[in-house]
């Protein structure tokens, strides 16, 4: 059947803001539907709460609506536009799931005529509902594990007395394994017992038998009206049962599964997508197999949605899942569509790959002070990487090297932990750095089945762990001058860093890099992600790096083949932000496809460098060239070196993109918009004081530390409350308000444990003072500010955490002109070319300079979101020298006020510390428009303004 | 345990394009054949051993092979029938419980010849641009002049008789001899997964060699017939080919899979033709033209049926199509209870989609027998 010719108005639910569990991806997949949709002629309209999305641009939907997600705004949207003919609630994720359901049952749909499509509610409810889908599993024969519901207290002691120990309690309604918990231990079991009831909105907990280090597989399904199904990915967890597959570290496709018992499993899920109802679209299913010779298969979960995975499904496989499920919502059949990729094959087909993706999660437990890192049934990651490469080895490799945690991959960079004691603990309780440890371990001489006894990875993986360590040991044995070609090209094709090989080596990098591409003529050559092996030509340009042996002609010429042919186009290339971490999330993602999509306008090939698997750059579709690669000195470089671009943009990518701007300007790479000088000045307090004295602007005193004596000595001048700090840092990460030498001296001495040779700083503290930002376009001669906030709490919290409002709620007309008069003097002084973020405190109407970064910053999408403009694409092309500020019409459109509301993910944590300061702890934001300072919302925010602050 | 090294090995084409890898074990070794790909992600093991791969170098796309071992009850056939392997990253240590050997042992056993660490992504787009061709695959990487000269007394694939090379020599049986119905299954290169699924549906199999005339199958008294797959070209099947015209004719239902589609389609006169690189893997979409649903099925084959001839004939009927390049992928014959398939509902590997076809044959024959009553 082609496509349904009675919808042609469809609402689309997005995500809302960013929390553990449910991150960017939505905004990809939400993006995707948009855009699917629109190529078919329907009218879009969407509603989503996050600002700091692709999907919330103008241009994606016909109608966006930035407004909170519940069923009043659902109704407001459904009055004004009686034309919507249905609502596609499975691409934003469970918030958009819940938010349907709850209009469903309030009879929402029905009275407003609106058909839910892509899913059906009774599946939603089956697959929830723990019991019904184990009866149901139970009657198609499909196995499970011993489980029961508890609706009391007392039914759960009921059950453990049954099931015995280990078991693993789940809340029923919740997301990313909230509340869920592994019950080793009888006296461990009241508590858990009672927080999963708690947690789960219908207090309703399942008990199960815990298939502790079984092994653990998810397969991702797309089916249409016609009942056909297909399997898109086949995810194996490298973690066994016992640690939630959003923390765990997967790998597609699957390593370790014979044909025979992949088969079964792929009619399981099958069968299980086809009894829980009758819809089209996307699923998710999951599955753990019995690590014996029985092989057994049994049935964990299925979501009739899009998923965390179906993102990472879709990049690993190049298969755009919810872009296809979209088009299957609306009525096609997967046979009358085309591959997206080859474009001349069909979508009903499964893609196989002929490299290997593995994806690590991200932890950010630094914030969550006082949280419990150990990796469980709940989710505590913040973000994920995948690293593509033709082997497992290379993949794992390229996914620690994109992990930005100074790691250079895993070995051969003397971090390593040598402790046997520590080694066996940190391989028992899992943790954030558990994949480093096996490596460790097996250095350290413990026996891989030692290893697999007690983490139950699977052995394959340990023996590939092993065959990196043999081979680093083995090239350890040469020095730079005779290490052969052959070992060299091993080293490479196993993933290794020029810059471990040096540690094995005992040289520099730059040794090896020459060494290997001058004498060795070893280079990176670029492979497509293509869903067929090559069997087919594809023309998608999404390439991933590798390393290759020669071929050669007839007539005697060798070469090594490169998927990535070089245009004589001129070039731009975007180094993307790297994995979401809380105080670098989906905002500088947003800035960094704007970029892109700016430098296309002003008429050059784009190439985006990022390795996020959630993102929406990283989506084929944005930049003319995607190089799915760590962003890691070597691989940019190396990319660099292959496109001869004219620049490269690193102010949109946030302190990832950033950071490499010191070396790039060493390399005489171009950094397009502001240089790294200017960059580096404003990072330079010393400099940067200077810079303010001489342009006669006050900032709070303050002064530079290495040592804690040094610090001691400051305060002395400087005067407490102060607020100590590490330089190049984002998001306020070690920052912290100390009110006495004792203090003072504890968290100096911890910082400089935790980063060496930094250096800190020290500003005396503005005590109650109230906060702002600005952020601002500058071409180096005209600057043009593109918005004031005003932080509501005051002073101490940092600015990520703070609601804040545009404009300013209640700065008065001398104060604005003295922020608006820095901020020029600032940006022009720095001889900034884009953006520039400007940090202010204001006490006694003074306005004191806290501090300023020339780069995008994260309140740049929700200015644009809140004043409709697109100010990252006026900022790239002014970057590119291609337009001026004076060039644009700005025409900023906003009644009463926007409203930046932060949002936290404390109910992961539930022992954290959750006062708010310096160091940056929410995961993400919304917008909530406000027609003027009488509204409620806003007297509420402003009554609690103080409660979080710590002192 | 010590790092390795392995020697060098190369894969040399019949167009004189050399791609350099290892030899897998460091062993020393040279191998011929028809170098072609397949796509699957899993199935190694049933791959290697199904006869259809007579005489081929198979190149493994999937970036690892032999990470889960080899298991004695998981083969398709007695022994290793592809004449050589060429991957990117072979598994010398394997995990799986289940398994009894690693796929290095397996080979040695089977004493198969095989080369890693091979650019398998730029030898599939060279295969794919270039189509099909002989190869040699060796260490012997100094002699390059004479594995040409030896490697140019290699036959081609297009005319090649391969049936009679891995069909059985006399007639066996499978199943039980109480079950209800007979099937004679002529053997031009048969997979145990066909006789798996034939025998699970209540039937004993009597399994002829590919050269065994139809009255000496029709003298057993089957209440149907089976042409299995195999490798090679169809055309110079002279025997198989005037059997199915006798077994079409007597009635009874036929049902044909791969190369015994194609000896159908020779039978009712529609000729066969060398695909540029044929089909090889289990990902293959088919469109089901009398129910409309899709199929995800398991396909190896290097010729294929033709399609203007097939449309043309008033007798046949296409039933199947191939979502990627239309090409023929299922027939049936009018009034007739005969029909055929190009690919694999045995699976083995692959998908169990298309398994539905064995039930579909089963009904013929039920239907049968019970107007015979």
């Amino acid at each position: 059947m082609p496509k349904r010719q009675d919808l042609k108005s469809i609402l689309i639910i997005g995500s809302g803001p960013i929390i553990i569990g449910q991150a960017c991806e939505f905004d990809y997949s939400g993006s995707q539907a948009l855009r699917s949709l629109k190529e078919d002629g329907i009218e879009t309209i969407l509603i989503n709460s996050n600002p700091a999305t692709i999907m919330t641009d103008p241009t994606m939907a016909d109608h966006v609506y930035l407004k909170p997600l519940n069923t009043k705004s659902i109704i407001e949207i459904l009055k004004k536009h009686p034309q919507i003919d249905a609502v596609l609630p499975t691409m934003g994720g469970q918030t958009a799931l819940n938010l349907c359901i709850e209009a469903d049952e309030k009879g929402i749909w029905e009275d407003f005529n609106v058909e839910i499509i892509g899913v059906d509610i009774n599946a939603i409810n089956i697959t929830e509902d723990r019991e019904k889908f184990r009866e149901l599993m139970l009657k198609i024969g499909i196995g499970m594990a011993p489980q029961a519901t508890a609706t009391s207290f007392l039914k759960g002691k009921e059950i453990a007395q049954e099931f015995g120990f280990p078991l693993v309690i789940r809340a029923s309604y919740t997301l990313g394994g909230a509340g869920a918990s592994i019950v080793h231990k009888p006296e461990d079991f009241d508590e858990l017992l009672s927080r999963g009831l708690e947690i789960s909105p219908i207090h309703e907990v399942m008990i199960d038998k815990a298939l502790m280090g079984w092994k653990e597989y998810e397969l991702e399904l797309l089916r249409d009206k016609n009942d056909n199904v297909v399997i898109i990915c086949t995810i194996e967890n490298m973690d066994p049962m016992g640690i939630h597959t959003g923390d765990s570290i997967t790998v597609a496709p699957a390593m370790t599964l014979s044909d025979r018992t992949f088969q079964k499993m792929r009619d399981m899920a099958i069968h299980m997508m086809r009894s829980i109802g009758d819809f089209a679209g996307g699923c998710n299913v999951q599955f753990a197999v019995s690590p014996d010779d029985e092989e057994e298969i049994i049935a964990i979960e299925i979501n009739p949605r899009v998923s965390r995975s179906s993102a990472l499904a879709s990049k690993a496989t190049g298969y755009p899942i919810a872009k296809i499920a979209s088009k299957l919502a609306i009525g096609y059949h997967l046979n009358e569509l085309d591959n997206q990729i080859t474009k001349s094959t069909s979508a009903l087909f499964e893609p196989t790959l002929d490299y290997v993706i593995v994806k690590i999660p991200r932890w950010n437990f630094d914030k969550f002070e006082g949280s419990d890192r150990t990796l469980g049934l709940q989710m505590k990651s913040v973000g994920e990487v995948m690293g593509i490469g033709r082997s497992f080895q290379e993949a794992l490799h390229k996914a620690t090297q994109s992990l930005e945690i100074k790691r250079n991959g895993l070995g051969a960079d003397g971090k390593g932990y040598k402790n046997y004691d520590q080694i066996i603990q940190k391989l028992t309780v899992p943790s954030w750095d558990r994949v480093f440890v096996i490596y460790d371990a097996i250095q350290l001489g413990i026996p891989l089945r030692r290893i697999h006894d007690i983490t139950k990875i699977d052995m394959w993986f340990l023996k590939q762990y092993e065959e990196l360590h043999l081979l680093e040991k083995e090239i350890s044995t040469y020095t730079i001058a005779t290490l052969t070609k052959e070992l060299m090209l091993e080293a490479k094709q196993r993933g290794f860093a020029d810059r471990q090989i040096a540690h094995m080596l005992d040289c520099y990098e730059s040794e090896v890099h020459k060494k290997r591409t001058e004498e060795m003529n070893i280079n990176r050559v670029y492979k497509l992600v293509d869903t067929c092996a090559a069997e087919f030509k594809a023309m998608t340009p999404y390439y991933y790096s590798t390393f290759e042996e020669e071929i050669e002609k007839p007539d005697g010429t060798r070469y090594v083949e490169n998927d990535s042919e070089v245009t004589d186009r001129k070039k731009i290339v975007v180094l993307g932000s790297g994995p979401n971490r809380i105080g670098q999330g989906i905002e500088f993602d947003y800035c960094c496809v704007h970029g892109v999509l700016a430098a296309a306008e002003c008429g050059y090939e784009t190439i985006m460098i990022n390795c996020n698997p959630e993102t929406v750059s990283t989506d084929f579709d944005t930049a003319d060239k995607l190089y799915f690669e760590p962003v890691f000195w070597e691989h940019i470089y190396d990319i660099i070196r292959h496109e001869k671009p004219e620049g490269v943009i690193v102010q949109l990518g946030g302190q990832t993109a950033l950071k490499l701007a010191e070396k790039l300007s060493k390399y005489g790479i171009k950094i397009i918009g502001t240089s790294f000088e200017s960059l580096d000045l404003a990072e330079d307090r010393g400099s940067f004081s200077d810079l303010l004295k001489a342009n006669d602007i006050p900032y709070p005193q303050f002064g530079v530390a290495e040592t804690a004596d040094e610090a001691l000595q400051l305060a002395d001048e400087l005067n407490f409350p102060l607020l100590v700090r590490p330089s190049y840092v984002l998001g306020g990460q070690g920052m912290k308000i100390v009110i006495n030498k004792e203090e003072l001296e504890e968290h100096v001495v911890d910082l400089l444990r935790k980063i060496p040779n930094n250096k800190l700083l020290l500003d005396h503290y503005l005590d109650g003072a109230i906060e702002a930002e600005a952020d601002a376009i500058c071409d180096g001669e005209d600057v043009y500010i593109i918005g004031i906030m005003e932080h509501i709490e005051p002073c101490g919290i940092h600015s990520g955490d703070s609601n804040a409002t545009l404009p300013p709620f209640n700065l008065g007309e001398f104060v604005l002109q003295q922020i608006k008069d820095h901020t020029k003097k600032i940006a022009l002084a720095l001889n900034t070319v884009g953006l520039i973020n400007i940090q202010f405190a204001i006490k006694d109407d003074k306005v004191y300079i806290i501090e300023a970064n020339p780069r995008a910053s994260r309140t740049v999408p929700f200015i644009a979101k809140a004043y409709k403009e697109p100010y990252v694409n006026y900022a790239t092309k002014v970057m590119l020298g291609d337009k001026k500020v004076k060039d644009f019409e700005f025409n900023p459109q906003l009644e009463g006020f926007a409203i930046k509301q932060p949002v936290f993910s404390f109910n992961k944590f539930p022992n954290v510390n959750k006062n708010l300061g310096p160091e940056m702890k929410s995961t993400g934001e919304s917008i909530l428009f406000i027609e003027s300072l009488k509204d409620d919302q806003f007297y509420d925010l402003y009554g609690r303004r103080k409660m979080y602050l710590s002192k | 345990m010590k790092y390795q090294s392995r020697r060098k090995a190369l894969l040399l084409l019949a167009d004189g394009t050399i791609f350099y890898g290892k030899s897998v074990g460091d062993k020393e070794g040279t191998a011929f054949g028809e170098v072609c790909f397949n796509t699957g992600m899993t199935g190694y093991q049933e791959i290697f051993t199904d006869p259809s791969y007579f005489g081929q170098l198979m190149v493994t796309t999937n970036a690892h092979i032999g990470n889960y071992g080899t298991n004695v009850e998981e083969v398709e056939s007695d022994s290793v029938k592809i004449s050589g392997l060429i991957c990117r990253n072979f598994s010398y240590e394997y995990s799986r419980p289940r398994a009894d050997k690693s796929l290095e042992d397996f080979l040695n056993d089977n004493k198969l010849f095989a080369i890693s660490d091979v650019d398998t992504r730029a030898l599939v787009s060279y295969i794919r641009d270039n189509g099909a061709m002989n190869a040699v695959i060796s260490t012997d990487v100094n002699n390059i002049d004479g594995l040409k000269k030896q490697l140019a007394e290699v036959p081609s694939m297009e005319g090649l008789e391969l049936a009679s090379k891995v069909s059985t020599k006399e007639p066996y049986f499978i199943g039980d001899e109480s079950a209800t119905f007979k099937i004679a299954a002529l053997d031009i290169g048969i997979k145990k997964n066909i006789l798996r699924n034939l025998s699970k549906r209540d039937s004993y199999i009597k399994v002829f060699p590919f050269d065994a005339s139809f009255d000496e199958m029709q003298s057993w008294e089957p209440d149907a017939y089976f042409i299995s797959n195999g490798p090679g070209d169809p055309e110079p099947l002279v025997d198989a080919i005037a059997a199915a015209k006798k077994m079409i004719d007597s009635g009874k239902p036929v049902f044909g899979i791969c190369l015994g589609h194609q000896v159908i389609a020779l039978a009712k006169g529609i000729s066969t033709y060398k695909m540029h690189n044929g089909h090889r893997g289990i990902n293959h979409p088919i469109l089901n033209l009398v129910t409309g649903k899709g199929e995800i099925t398991s396909q190896n084959h290097g010729f294929a049926v033709n399609r203007e001839e097939t449309e043309a004939n008033s007798d046949v009927e296409i039933t199947h199509v191939h979502l990627n390049d239309n090409t023929v992928a299922g027939i049936k014959l009018k009034d007739k209870d005969v029909f055929s398939v190009q690919y694999h509902p045995e699976a083995s590997p692959g998908p169990h989609d298309a398994d539905y076809l064995f039930d579909q044959f089963f009904d013929l024959i039920k239907s049968k027998s019970v107007q015979t009553v």
